[in-house]
């Protein structure tokens, strides 16, 4: 089966985006196909390049961009959520005239048209809340 | 957009649960109803818990530096957003009564539930 996740917390302030890492990870141990894991609202976060956690604690961004690494997953952030919240790639970052990107290479920016497409070609959309 | 519009299209339930003020998500949230009505998806909103207080007109969210959600929200049905359903519950449980900003079906508990079945996709905000 085809899924797709929305994922909507941000990372360390709630248990959302590692729910939905645990999710992930189980999904690919199965004979699943993710096509598109979506980060909107307060998870735009999970982009970020410049994260650093304490060394005892899950590196949540990391391990997104681990997954991405080793499975190819499609990892699409809103572009318009995360540039309000300061995650930016080079691209948005000159554009506003920002002094810094953020957004690690793993993520892609993009617009809600990709969540849509996302409910239109998946079997199952699970959404991972606030 | 890889749209094929011989495909009967997917119905998709978005089930709102913020309150309008708390914080950004219930805005996001009609965001993507707007993109998706602007792909032509079949939609239906669920208004539930504290997202009934969305439906209340008049309000005055500039006070605190807020946008007017209930504006997006009257407009919706110009994006051609048809099916708006409120959870009765909720409206009973804040005393809200029937002035509200949108066209809605009240629904129960059993009503709600098949709602959730009919719909092909489900968005949880």
């Amino acid at each position: 089966m085809k899924y797709s996740l929305v994922i909507l917390g941000a990372p360390y302030s709630t248990q959302s985006a590692t729910t939905a890492l645990s999710f992930t990870e189980a999904l690919l141990k199965s004979d699943h196909q993710i096509y598109r894991v979506f980060f909107y609202h307060d998870a735009v976060h999970c982009g970020s390049s410049l994260s650093q956690p304490p060394q005892d604690e899950l590196n949540i961004p990391a391990e997104w961009q681990k997954l991405k690494q080793t499975h190819d997953i499609d990892l699409v952030i809103c572009i318009a959520a995360a540039v309000k919240r300061g995650v930016l790639d080079n691209n948005e970052a000159s554009r506003h005239e920002k002094n810094g990107a953020n957004l690690s290479s793993s993520f892609e920016l993009s617009g809600l048209g990709q969540l849509v497409d996302a409910t239109e070609h998946s079997d199952r959309i699970i959404t991972f809340g606030p | 957009m890889t749209s094929n519009s011989t495909k009967a299209r997917k119905k998709v339930l978005i089930i709102l649960t913020q309150s309008p003020c708390s914080g950004s998500l219930s805005r996001e949230a009609i965001d993507y109803c707007l993109a998706a009505a602007a792909f032509e998806q079949d939609l239906a909103l669920l208004f539930t818990g504290d997202a009934v207080l969305q439906l209340i007109k008049d309000q005055n969210p500039s006070v605190i530096n807020q946008k007017n959600l209930t504006k997006t929200l009257s407009a919706l049905p110009i994006y051609g957003i048809e099916k708006f359903y409120v959870d009765l519950s909720s409206l009973v449980k804040y005393g809200i009564n029937d002035n509200l900003c949108l066209p809605t079906i009240k629904v129960d508990a059993n009503e709600i539930s098949k709602l959730l079945t009919n719909a092909d996709t489900i968005l949880n905000f």
